[in-house]
């Protein structure tokens, strides 16, 4: 494969907080338009990884590709991201559409204004997440399930070609996760790329084709029916791994 | 009301309160930001390491110009500013820690340096003092030109880069991943609060100043679900109580303005945190008691 076959490629990444490494000599490919798990024990690094790939955190030593370029060549908006729904105060005064309407700051650039266009588009992808009617209400005022879909509905008003989401499935419910899955195979089947932290191991090989399973080292990384297998489960999580994925078999 | 007609027409106290007002417009709306990114000490941090400022432009010139030794103050205040933030970034100590270490190790370096300067000839004339408590009836109208245009500046450079700030408040990991450089944005909106701390130092002093810059944004978030709305309410307070601290402290006599002004924005903060609609101490009671006494009914239904 040639690089432009990827959407991101991280080459030799190591990323510590204080002296211990969180991620250690990371080599990792994921080809486009897959639907990427990455998947882990608690402190494997899954967040640290995604917040690297984003140049949010500074790694020690590696590089960082999306396709052939470098994160300096590319356009900044067409990268989505959700991060977790507890990293910001929720109690700032906003609303629900102004939250959304954010994730087009970046395509305004600086300076200008969000327009029309730029709410009709918010308003539109909150009619994808269900949560319309929720629009001019306080974002202090909701769920947890319904942060995290605000935050969706954000990264999707950039329409992103790549998009980052860090546990998009935290406390939402049967109905949302459903909901926030099919919104997931649509973005797919568009073409597009999707990089999810999870955490449920029994619902990895119904949402995603490709899983990269990582304990501050690469355990595996490939196609969920390749390697999404016991024996890397017990790699990455020790012996837990088998009595989480055995739950549900 | 009868002594506020005289009081229209004095010079001096039309000075005051117009240096009174437009110091709570600016730190009204700069102190908003503050509040909202959780970091209502930086005001504390910055006013205070000013002090070394005032006096060492004194001390170089020997000049007891406002402009020359609020320069002073600027130059010192920035620099404490970007010492806490690079102390933030390049370390691993915290926002908190950062700030009482630049903020106690400048404010000891600028008291140091004042009681030497205080033996110097002509210093006790130079009224370096009125820093530290401040003492508005010192302002004079070049003074409020001054504050006018730097207020002028802030305020549209508050404008132009409103979403940019919004973004960078609520969200700054985010407003990073979509291409805004978040170091700068810090850079400018602490350097932006730091002038609008300059501003107020002759009339409310260093001790004091974070009190303006504060108490104004925690009373108009009380009233206001959106960030435009506090951000004018911030104002509205913050000028409201310049006016009423020049007005009680001109009808009684030997009553010192800052101060007093700084007293006006606390009763408005603490009114607003007890009584505001929705987000009031007071309103919280009334919807716990309501609360309990419908499953006080309830239970009783049941049984």
């Amino acid at each position: 494969m040639n690089c432009e076959d990827y959407a991101v490629e991280v080459c030799d990444l190591t990323v510590a907080y204080d002296v211990k490494p969180v991620l250690w000599d990371i080599h990792l490919a994921i080809p486009k338009g897959k639907l990427v798990a990455i998947v882990g024990p608690n402190g494997a690094g899954k967040t640290t990884l995604i917040k690297a790939m984003l140049g949010l955190v500074k790694p020690v030593s590696g590089a960082i590709f999306f396709g052939c370029n470098t994160p300096k060549m590319i356009d900044k908006k067409k990268i989505g991201y959700v991060p977790q729904s507890g990293s910001v105060d929720w109690d700032f005064p906003a609303t629900v559409l102004d939250v959304v309407m954010m994730g087009r700051y970046g395509h305004l650039g600086w300076f200008k204004r969000p327009g029309h266009k730029d709410r009709d588009m918010a308003m539109e992808m909150l009619h994808k997440v269900g949560m319309h009617q929720y629009a001019a209400r306080q974002i202090s005022q909701l769920s947890g399930g319904q942060q995290q879909r605000v935050f969706l509905a954000r990264a999707l008003v950039q329409q992103a070609d790549l998009y980052f989401m860090d546990e998009p499935f935290k406390g939402v419910d049967a109905q949302t996760e459903k909901s926030i899955v099919w919104l997931m195979s649509e973005l797919k089947n568009q073409g597009k790329t999707m990089v999810v932290v999870h955490h449920d191991l029994r619902t990895v090989p119904d949402y995603f084709d490709w899983v990269t399973l990582i304990n501050t080292r690469i355990v595996a990384n490939g196609p969920v029916g390749e390697v999404f297998h016991e024996k890397n489960l017990c790699k990455a999580y020790g012996g837990q791994g088998l009595l989480l994925k055995g739950a549900a078999v | 009301m009868d002594f506020l007609v005289p009081l229209l027409g004095d010079y001096t106290f039309r000075t005051v309160a117009l240096g009174a007002a437009l110091l709570g417009i600016v730190s009204g709306v700069l102190g908003s930001f503050a509040v909202l990114r959780q970091q209502s000490l930086l005001g504390d941090g910055i006013s205070h390491a000013a002090l070394p400022g005032v006096v060492t432009a004194f001390l170089l010139t020997g000049s007891k110009n406002t402009e020359i030794l609020l320069l002073g103050a600027l130059i010192s205040g920035l620099a404490a500013a970007y010492l806490m933030i690079t102390i933030v970034r390049h370390s691993r100590i915290k926002f908190d820690s950062a700030l009482a270490l630049v903020m106690s190790v400048f404010f000891g370096l600028g008291l140091a340096l004042l009681t030497w300067a205080q033996k110097t000839p002509n210093a006790n004339q130079a009224g370096l003092k009125r820093f530290i408590y401040g003492q508005a009836s010192t302002l004079l109208e070049r003074d409020i030109v001054m504050m006018a245009a730097c207020g002028a500046v802030l305020l549209l450079l508050v404008a132009l880069l409103w979403k940019e700030f919004k973004i960078f408040s609520f969200d700054p990991d985010f407003a990073q991943s979509i291409g805004f450089d978040t170091t700068k944005l810090n850079l400018l909106l602490s350097f932006l609060i730091v002038v609008a701390i300059i501003i107020g130092l002759q009339t409310v002093g260093v001790v004091l100043m974070s009190a303006m810059l504060i108490a104004p944004g925690v009373a108009a978030r009380q009233w206001s679900n959106q960030l435009w709305l506090m951000v004018m309410l911030s104002a509205v307070f913050g000028a409201l109580s310049g006016v009423l601290g020049a007005v009680i402290s001109s009808a009684i006599p030997s009553m010192p303005t800052g101060p007093v002004i700084v007293v006006c924005i606390s009763v408005i903060a603490t009114i607003s945190l007890l009584f505001a609609p929705g987000r009031g101490i007071l309103h919280k009671i009334y919807r716990q008691l309501k609360a309990r006494s419908l499953l006080q009914v309830e239970g009783r239904d049941i049984s």
